[in-house]
């Protein structure tokens, strides 16, 4: 299996925070990837990292074959197309509406006539389960589920082979929750999408993920699929797995 | 209410203390006095909790401290309690309140520590302005390289929102202006019969320097405060970061096309608080001084140099460039919390007043230097 993302003895330091110290992963192509571990101990830094929103002290990042180290600008320029990041509230562009919201990518970088783009997002909006008449709402007048829906469909625009997905779960009522998680199932089956995210919903962690990371400690304390993670000696995931292992 | 719920007696060698009713964080102060006032001197203390009818956690923690209390000078205590629940709240309270409390240690710092400090922080902030303005000429030179990636929908936006909408404003504000310095200069010059001269008082004084000083203060209050708090908001709902993941760069979409805008509106405002300024003088010296607008205009056009005009023109461009720059770069610095908002809004808005101020008095030494 082709991989995807690959992250070698990454060390994050923060100030005189040790993060993260000798981290490694690797996430397959087509595999929705958990990352996971108490509060605080870099998660989301990691996702950041990955997305070359900061910079990491020491190691290596390697995302679609490229080392985000020594990057040039193009081609983080290029990388940047290829993947799609939702962040935890969704971060729509609060001056646009939803569908342009989604547009603006497409404009921006595509040569696409106006009728093609608004196809294209309608598709998208349909795909995520926002109604089309929400296209016209502005950021401010739609729910935080919705925005997290409409970040979705801002991050599926240009195709990614990578979509970056951090608590995509949390702040949700339980109904939409599961919503969520099997549109996440469904894209992945249907775009063979890779998926990284970061989860503290375990019902969410059980039902999506396919391959797990747990970060205790500075460090990968669990890499692999969830039936082994009873294996796991560390005190995180003795009492986050409690009931299921 | 007033009753008190601890009673101390003396029984043989024993000293009971006994709480009834609910004992609760309202009653630690009376009975804390009480105990205080009682001069313990028996050897053995029963705390009696038979009585009480139930137990907050600080009641619990205050029967805790005073059993640590006693214990430490050698009186041996006991607790007498029959109640599950209260032996429960004192375990719970026991297996808590066993860590010292932690106390925030704040290191001392000495004035010359303190003074090192604060100028070591405005260092760093100079360098990272520094970077800033950088980053802002790197962009430039990509963004102007090809005509395509000037992104003119978002200048002419700006141009609107910062500069056509701020006219009425500026045109007011320079109309009381030019108003206000001929009254009191009308005051003056009619001492001396020197009437006539109030339009080259008020031609070099409102061209050169009021205009444009004028319509930066009023910009950098209106427009470098609004792009600080834009620009900020952005960075707390992540927007930035969006952009970034996105592959937009919010130099080349948010930051470019508002310093460009200001810079190309600047000019023109400062013409219009020229226009209105002159106006409100020609009126009060038309009232105050009986000089009729044609012959204030006869003597406008003759004493008042057209340099005077094109130097507070001039100026406006790199006013321009310092409010935006400065609004935005506030904006860029604000942190994940909505107080850094408004603490960086207000330090735009008074440092690019400064820094208008700064530039205009370097622009003043120059250009008298320079013979114009």
């Amino acid at each position: 299996m082709n991989q995807i993302i690959r992250v070698k003895e990454l060390k994050t330091i923060f100030d005189e925070r040790v993060v993260h110290d000798g981290l490694n992963l690797s996430v397959g192509e087509g595999e929705i990837y958990g990352l996971i571990g108490p509060s605080g101990c870099g998660k989301t830094t990691l996702l950041r990292e990955m997305v070359m929103l900061q910079k990491f002290s020491g190691g290596s990042i390697d995302v679609l074959e490229k080392d985000l180290k020594n990057i040039a600008s193009s081609d983080a320029q290029e990388l940047r197309r290829q993947w799609g990041v939702l962040f935890q509230a969704g971060a729509l562009f609060s001056s646009l509406s939803v569908e342009d919201n989604v547009a603006l990518a497409l404009r921006e970088y595509t040569q696409l006539n106006e009728r093609m783009i608004k196809e294209i997002v309608d598709f998208k909006i349909n795909l995520v389960g926002l109604n089309p008449s929400d296209a016209f709402l502005f950021p401010s007048q739609i729910s935080g589920g919705m925005k997290k829906k409409a970040g979705l469909a801002r991050a599926l625009c240009m195709d990614p082979k990578l979509l970056f997905l951090d608590e995509p779960t949390s702040g949700l009522d339980p109904i939409s929750a599961r919503d969520f998680d099997s549109l996440i199932l469904k894209l992945r089956d249907m775009l063979g999408l890779t998926i990284v995210m970061v989860s503290h919903d375990l019902q969410s962690i059980y039902d999506t993920l396919d391959k797990v990371a747990i970060i205790d400690d500075k460090k990968i304390a669990y890499e692999g699929g969830l039936d082994g993670v009873s294996s796991s000696q560390s005190e995180f995931v003795q009492t986050f797995f409690k009931e299921r292992i | 209410m007033n009753k008190s719920k601890l009673v101390i007696s003396n029984l043989a060698e024993e000293l009971f203390l006994s709480f009834s009713g609910e004992f609760t964080l309202y009653d630690l102060a009376t009975c804390q006095e009480m105990i205080d006032n009682a001069n313990i001197s028996s050897k053995n203390v029963v705390i009696d909790l038979n009585n009480a009818l139930s137990l907050d956690t600080a009641a619990a923690i205050f029967i805790d401290n005073l059993q640590d209390a006693l214990s430490s000078k050698k009186i041996k205590v006991t607790i007498a309690c029959d109640s599950q629940k209260i032996n429960d709240v004192l375990a719970l309270v026991a297996k808590y309140n066993n860590a010292t409390p932690q106390t925030n240690q704040i290191k001392k710092t000495t004035f010359v520590e303190q003074t090192g400090i604060l100028f070591y922080n405005y260092f760093i902030g100079f360098l990272s302005f520094m970077e800033f303005l950088g980053k802002v000429f790197a962009t430039i030179t990509q963004y102007f390289k090809n005509i395509k990636n000037i992104r003119f929908r978002e200048i002419a936006f700006e141009i609107n929102e910062s500069a056509i909408k701020a006219l009425g404003i500026i045109a007011l504000t320079s109309f009381l202006i030019g108003v206000v310095i001929a009254y009191q200069s009308a005051f003056q010059l009619k001492i001396y019969g020197a009437n006539i001269f109030i339009v080259d008082m008020l031609g070099i004084s409102i061209l050169r320097e009021l205009a444009p000083l004028m319509t930066a203060v009023v910009i950098a209050g209106r427009s470098g405060s609004a792009f600080t708090a834009q620009i900020g908001a952005m960075k707390i709902t992540q927007e930035l970061d969006a952009m970034e993941t996105m592959g937009f760069d919010p130099y080349v979409f948010l930051v470019i096309p508002r310093i460009v805008a200001l810079m190309i509106a600047m000019p023109i405002l400062i013409f219009v608080s020229d226009v209105m300024g002159v106006f409100g003088g020609m009126i009060v010296a038309n009232v105050d001084l009986n000089i009729t607008p044609e012959l204030f205009l006869d003597r406008f056009g003759e004493v008042v140099a057209v340099k005077h005009l094109f130097i507070g023109l001039a100026k406006g461009p790199f006013f321009a460039f310092l409010i935006a720059s400065i609004g935005i770069y506030r904006g860029l610095r604000v942190k994940d919390d909505t107080q850094s908002i408004g603490f960086n809004t207000t330090k735009s808005v008074v440092e690019s007043i400064f820094a208008v101020i700064v530039c205009d008095a370097v622009f003043s030494i120059a250009f008298t230097n320079l013979g114009m």
